[in-house]
């Protein structure tokens, strides 16, 4: 079976990127193939990274209480590359209402602090099976 | 160097003595009762992997000078930085808080004032630390959402309307725009006819330890180190009683860094930036006394009061040693202290109370001179007032019901205090040597070796949380069904941008454009050679209407930017 792709972002102008990195790790050590943007993206900067390194799941880390900003405009973006079924998840600290918010948007999972490695794995291998073969 | 004396077991038989009972103990009392009970782990280690033994005695000290031990107020300030501490006053007990406009931010620390604080602190929002305009594209969603959003000195006036400047001392939390904003400080306090060598306060402005560990950075290192420099020649001869520059240990440690990375990391900064200065033909005697520092105090009781204890000492050594300082002022550290953000749940949020307690009660027993409290609801949010309102009483029952501030370091001369003092002690000038060795603290950060180092140790922490060898109640032990009580978390004003971008417009249009123009031009050449200070034009220009995203972008032209490879 094909490794699954990842493609992790940091998006806007946050610098938290402690939780990322252990995400991008945890993957990696995994068997899953990886690829971290780095800080300080633009929602098109990812999605067109996302859509170019054609990732089953595309994971924004915001520590900066902006996800109800980001996400609409990275959907909006993945519509118009006619990625519509790619899987986001999200992940840092937020509150419960936008939680749910999100998940409404489309959000496949909202991965918040102090999830386990073993959490995060298993989260994106369901979420690839459920989505089945592309 | 100071001769080793015996310590406190006077003769060197009475050492012996005591050497061969821990030994007899060991093989008698101890073994008699592990072959009844196992001890619950084969090994103790504390949060950041220093080995503990079973006890400590007299023996395990016995090689520390006296004089490394020393008196509160005097070197190497192991003790203190002050010989009376809080039997003179307390820390400061300074919240910080920043959200929304001016207005917002300077209606909590209204409040703040009212409940007994006794120190500002300003947190600001990411376009304002990243040097954006409220109203560049990248702004979008941020302004004033974690922070007070600042571009203009009108937005400055907003924010301390009100509030007597040479009373109250305020700190800045802000670092590649930091001189932007001291510039409007000054201004404001200018304006209002205040002596600038009366102004106490401190603007964080610590750049180097952005490119380890918190990653808020505009320009490459060279010419950010170069406004750090400018900032410190600057306020050591215009503002005498101002801290230009407050080198940080909290967000190494934030970022994941174990507690020896936090410190002696920090000291690394220091010697980069104390070096860029003495460059400059100022001696240390004429700026040192004015650098301060911050670190965290994490969840290890007696392993964070022991690092702190060591950093005092090391920065007495380092300062003396290795820069030459000839007055004491220059050799003592006086650090703020804020409580480990990264260590609060979201589960069970009320019990963050209890962390944040015990951790602000180490602070004080390792002697901070100012505190923040971090907020029960911080693992949702920025705090709300209810929660800031726990925080400072916190602090004020500690301050006020515990007694711990009537006897200065209370723990020192404790055996296991003082010895990890000294593994400290030893561990960071090892590292720093390591450092020298490989070519230095910036060569370092390039390389990202500093970076590797957060990342392994935020890594392994994660394992640890996740098998249970790292307990989190909440979290990986005393889960409980069920929700946690209802929380109110601090909610986003949508009007934030619009009042504010109509502010910034209203700066800009009523600029007088040619003067403005000039100014900026002025800019140019000052950037472009670096044996001139920015501060002067910077001031200037602040004055005539620059908004912080005229200056930073016309700066980017000259200097480029800065982006980091990831390590992880």
């Amino acid at each position: 079976m094909e490794p699954i792709r990842v493609l992790l972002a940091k998006v806007g102008l946050d610098g938290h990127d402690r939780g990322v990195k252990v995400v991008a790790r945890t993957l990696r050590d995994a068997g899953m193939d990886v690829i971290y943007s780095g800080l300080h993206r633009t929602p098109a900067e990812v999605v067109t990274a996302a859509v170019q390194e054609d990732v089953d799941v595309l994971g924004v880390s915001l520590l900066s209480g902006v996800q109800l900003t980001v996400f609409p405009k990275i959907f909006a973006l993945l519509e118009e590359h006619g990625a519509r079924d790619m899987i986001v998840i999200a992940g840092g600290v937020m509150p419960d209402e936008d939680v749910v918010e999100l998940k409404k948007m489309g959000v496949a999972e909202v991965l918040l602090q102090d999830t386990t490695p073993d959490k995060i794995v298993a989260t994106l291998k369901r979420l690839v099976t459920e989505r089945g073969a592309r | 160097m100071n001769k080793p004396t015996d310590f406190p077991t006077g003769s060197s038989d009475d050492l012996g003595a005591l050497r061969q009972e821990v030994k007899d103990w060991e093989a008698n009392e101890v073994a008699a009762f592990i072959r009844k009970q196992e001890e619950r782990k084969e090994a103790f280690f504390t949060a950041g992997d220093f080995p503990v033994k079973r006890t400590y005695t007299a023996a395990d000290i016995a090689d520390t000078p006296i004089s490394d031990i020393g008196l509160p107020g005097r070197y190497p300030f192991t003790r203190g930085p002050y010989p009376t501490m809080y039997r003179s006053r307390n820390w400061t007990m300074r919240q910080i808080a920043g959200f929304g406009t001016g207005e917002d931010t300077n209606q909590r620390f209204q409040y703040l004032i009212a409940q007994g604080q006794t120190g500002l602190s300003t947190d600001f929002d990411m376009p304002t630390l990243m040097g954006y305009d409220s109203d560049h594209p990248m702004s979008e969603g941020e302004v004033g959402r974690e922070g007070v959003a600042v571009d203009t000195l009108a937005d400055m006036e907003a924010l301390f309307d009100g509030i007597d400047l040479e009373k109250n001392s305020v700190s800045l939390t802000i670092n590649p725009s930091a001189w932007i904003l001291l510039a409007m400080y000054i201004v404001l306090a200018q304006k209002r006819g205040y002596d600038l060598h009366k102004l106490s306060g401190t603007i964080q402005a610590d750049i180097l330890k952005e490119y380890m560990a918190q990653k808020e950075y505009i320009f490459p290192i060279a010419p950010s180190v170069r406004i750090c420099r400018d900032c410190i020649t600057y306020c050591a001869q215009h503002m005498k009683r101002y801290n230009p520059i407050n080198i940080s240990g909290y967000h190494i440690s934030e970022a994941g860094g174990s507690p020896i990375h936090e410190v002696a990391f920090t000291l690394a900064n220091l010697i980069v930036y104390v070096e860029e200065v003495t460059k400059t033909g100022m001696h240390v005697d004429e700026f040192a006394s004015r650098l301060s520092f911050f670190f965290v105090c994490g969840s290890d009781f007696f392993e964070e009061i022991a690092k702190l204890r060591a950093v005092r000492r090391c920065y007495a050594k380092i300062m003396k040693e290795r820069f030459g300082a000839k007055n004491p002022d220059s050799m003592r550290l006086r650090f703020h202290c804020q409580t480990a953000a990264a260590s609060l749940t979201k589960p069970q949020y009320q019990v963050n109370v209890v962390r944040t307690a015990l951790q602000a009660m180490a602070a004080t027993l390792a002697g901070c001179q100012s505190l923040h409290t971090n907020g029960y609801d911080e693992a949702f949010s920025i705090p709300t007032e209810e929660a800031m309102k726990m925080s400072l009483r916190t602090q004020q029952v500690i301050a006020e019901e515990t007694n711990i501030t009537q006897v200065i370091d209370p723990l020192g001369g404790s055996y296991y205090v003082e010895a990890m003092t000294n593994e400290y002690e030893k561990k960071i000038f090892e590292i720093l040597a390591d450092v020298d060795a490989r070519g230095g603290t910036i060569k370092l950060i390039e390389d990202g070796w500093f970076q590797r180092h957060l990342a392994d140790f935020a890594y392994e922490t994660v394992l640890r949380k996740q098998s249970g060898e790292k307990p989190v109640i909440g979290v990986n032990c005393f889960l409980e069904e069920g929700s946690d009580p209802d929380i109110h978390v601090h909610p986003y004003d949508q009007s934030t941008a619009d009042r504010q971008i109509a502010r910034t417009r209203r700066v800009r249009a009523e600029r007088d454009p040619v003067k403005f123009a000039q100014l900026l031009e002025k800019l140019v050449e000052v950037a472009k050679d670096d044996q001139q200070n920015i501060m002067p034009i910077t001031i200037e220009l602040v004055r005539a209407g620059a908004t912080m995203g005229d200056i930073v972008e016309t700066l980017k032209k000259i200097w480029g930017t800065y982006r980091e490879t990831p390590v992880y």
